[in-house]
């Protein structure tokens, strides 16, 4: 039995002032979404639960409302296209590019393209990806990787931040939040009226309108396709609702789950490109629709998984999260989001992340907080169980083993003696015994005196005397 | 986590089988008596099937679903009938009402394990939800640090426990920093992790220890086997643990009820 699992080892050594930061920012994101539920609606599980329906339901009718999506946004004037992997994704993207004769991208956050790695695809191939989400540009300058959904550059302080700025010359070294934020700015409205298309991804699809809901704080996305001609927009399968009034209810859930807002500051609905008489906005809207696995999802046990909507709630409530940071998770997703999704979208690779699902105390706080109401826990208790018969010695590093103690716990009389037998753990030979996950446990903690048997003996002179 | 299937049924007499829980039964074997003494204080006829073992959780959360539904038929053979099941574990309770039926999803006896799903409580959760007790008589002059087990989230479990709580005379329930997150133990989690495990350990003791109560008070013997054992560790803390049925036990002996 290897005794330490990866995620572990990373807790283990990560330097303390990153732990602490990851810890107190999101303790504090995650105690003002609580705030702020409780103290507008009677009942927020109800929304919760209802929000979660909404996309169980859209989820096991996907056929249709994929169609119907197709249609919608084709009848607005927008060109549809349906990529299977990550791969066919980016040559899609790279070829309405090419065709278009478009060098110059702006792109607002997408997970999505995170996953595909389209910034890098893109530059090796001679178009010119700029990230225009204040954290992920400095994730994209940085040469780094997001550790966070919302909060991508969690991991990072303003002084790694000014240091990144002065290497790739947006000014000499100075760490103000302010002047980050103005270099940035000024560097961006450049490229903005620079680029040929804006990327975008996409919060939510509306099936029935065809329109794309697209939610920030800083209004880049909307920056992306004020001076573009062209837009595209990339989208993982999972993302349609029904109606456009479903809206009013995920908008309410994703603001007030991600950051503890009431309202994200800058919404867009967009609803095709530029029509006759319109003043700006891009001539072409392409809305790439990317599956990448999520059909496998869809046909798992784990299809729930697929209702997520990105806000980083249970990432910033789980407390294994606070202690490892996003990198631990050595994927796209990180928490407990990315426990659950990293070793499905991995597909054959299924065996690299299986260990991903044991990194929890099945504390069950993600569900609690989760905006659809994900059962994450039984998701994760699912996957251990797949990982136990797929990739045993990946998934069970650290964990004891369970057969012996099953045939004991399944015959009384052994039980029983091995209830007399654990009085020797109460002196020093015993409690040396080479057992890994004995001296695991005793490395931070005192085994307390063992009394095996004794209720049993309480309970059959009390029934005697009686 | 809806940890309680609807259809659970109300208790129909005052019989009941004890499911002692495997930790209570190596090391805690008070808790399981305050528990007992608790119950039959509330004229419930007590019944210990003798070849009970463990709920079966261990493997369920490592995994290895085939051992512990081996484990989990025994458990079904032992608790046969129409009682209902009490267990002073909101960690063993969940696993009787969710993580059975969850492990047997795909099983043919899928059925008899709801059927005990259907059946099994918690212990406050039992006293108040099951019984209709809601104030506890007698006396605990005591400050104490109430640390609601993650098991018993959405179940109903900790909110009963802290409305019996609140009925007892004297005694005071502290208010600490984030007592909603989890203690870090999570079974072989605090085995397998034991650096994430330790530092939420920490954590919570830090939170608990600066309201200086009396007592730590939990509802699961896991979660206070992890913190007691961390708390021991160090010559220079000490604070004394009770089962949340000990404290109700001692109330009523304190108040000369029992």
């Amino acid at each position: 039995m290897k005794t330490l699992q990866e995620i572990d080892q990373h807790a283990r050594d990560i330097a303390p002032d990153r732990q602490k930061a990851v810890y107190l920012v999101t303790k504090t994101v995650a105690e003002r979404r609580k705030a702020i539920f409780a103290h507008d609606y009677p009942d927020p599980d109800r929304l919760r639960r209802l929000a979660g329906q909404i996309k169980q339901h859209t989820l096991e009718h996907l056929d249709h409302y994929l169609e119907l999506a197709e249609k919608k946004f084709t009848e607005n004037g927008a060109k549809v296209h349906f990529a299977s992997d990550g791969v066919s994704c980016n040559q899609i993207v790279l070829d309405i590019l090419q065709k278009n004769h478009c060098r110059k991208v702006v792109k607002s956050k997408s997970m999505l393209s995170e996953e595909t790695e389209l910034n890098d695809f893109l530059n090796k191939n001679g178009v010119e990806s700029l990230e225009s989400d204040l954290g992920e540009l400095i994730v994209q300058l940085d040469h780094d990787r997001p550790s966070h959904i919302i909060a991508p550059i969690i991991h990072k302080n303003r002084r790694e931040v000014a240091e990144c700025f002065e290497r790739e010359g947006l000014g000499a070294y100075n760490d103000e939040p302010e002047v980050i934020t103005r270099r940035a700015r000024n560097f961006l409205r450049k490229k903005y009226l620079e680029a040929d298309a804006g990327l975008t991804g996409a919060n939510f699809v509306v099936a029935e309108s065809g329109r794309l809901s697209i939610v920030t704080n800083e209004g880049n996305a909307r920056f992306c396709m004020a001076g573009t001609r062209l837009h595209i927009a990339i989208v993982g399968i999972e993302k349609i609702i029904p109606r456009d009034r479903d809206l009013a209810l995920f908008h309410n859930l994703i603001a007030r789950s991600g950051t503890g807002q009431r309202l994200t500051v800058y919404n867009q609905f967009i609803g095709g490109p530029k029509a006759k008489g319109q003043p700006h906005g891009p001539e072409q809207m392409h809305v790439v629709f990317v599956d990448n696995r999520r059909t496998e999802v869809l046909d798992s046990n784990c299809r729930e998984i697929l209702r997520c909507i990105r806000c980083g709630a249970c990432q910033n409530i789980c407390p294994v999260y606070r202690q490892a940071s996003g990198f631990a998770y050595r994927s796209t997703y990180g928490g407990p989001v990315g426990s659950v999704l990293s070793p499905l979208l991995a597909g054959e690779k299924f065996a690299e992340f299986a260990d991903l699902p044991k990194a929890s105390s099945l504390c069950g706080a993600c569900n609690e907080v989760c905006p659809v109401d994900i059962p994450i826990p039984d998701l994760l208790l699912r996957l251990r169980d797949k990982g136990k018969r797929e990739a045993p010695d990946k998934s069970g590093a650290g964990t004891p083993p369970m057969g012996l103690w099953a045939v004991m716990a399944s015959q009384p009389l052994a039980w029983k003696t091995a209830l007399r037998l654990g009085y020797a753990l109460n002196y020093p030979p015993g409690q040396a015994f080479p057992i890994p996950a004995l001296q695991a446990w005793q490395s931070v903690r005192k085994f307390p005196r063992w009394r095996g048997g004794r209720f049993r003996d309480w309970m059959k002179t009390r029934n005697k005397n009686k | 986590m809806a940890l309680h299937p609807q259809t659970r049924k109300k208790p129909a007499g005052k019989r009941l089988f004890f499911m002692a829980t495997c930790i209570c039964d190596a090391f805690f074997d008070d808790a399981a008596r305050a528990a007992v003494e608790v119950l039959e204080y509330l004229g419930c006829e007590v019944v210990f099937p003798e070849g009970q073992t463990c709920c079966g959780q261990p493997a369920f959360n490592s995994g290895d679903w085939k051992a512990s539904r081996k484990v989990m038929r025994h458990t079904m053979e032992v608790f046969k009938g129409e009682e209902p099941v009490v267990a002073p574990s909101g960690s063993c309770a969940a696993m009787l009402t969710h993580g059975a039926p969850l492990e047997f999803e795909e099983e043919e006896d899928l059925g008899k394990v709801q059927d005990l799903a259907g059946r099994s409580w918690e212990l406050s959760d039992y006293i108040v939800n099951g019984l209709g007790i809601t104030e506890w008589k007698g006396r605990f002059p005591h400050k104490i640090a109430f640390h609601r087990s993650c098991h018993s989230r959405g179940s109903g479990s900790a909110e009963a426990a802290t409305q019996l709580f609140s009925s007892i005379e004297g005694l005071e329930i502290t208010e600490f920093g984030e007592m909603d997150q989890c203690c870090g133990f999570g079974g072989t989690f605090s085995v397998g992790f034991p650096n994430i495990s330790a530092a939420m350990g920490r954590l919570k003791i830090e939170h608990v220890t600066a309201t200086k109560p009396d007592y730590l008070v939990s509802g699961d013997m896991g979660c206070l086997l992890h913190l007691g054992g961390m708390i021991d560790k160090e010559d220079s803390q000490s604070l004394p643990r009770l089962h949340l049925a000990q404290v109700l036990r001692d109330s009523l002996k304190n108040g000369g009820l029992l």
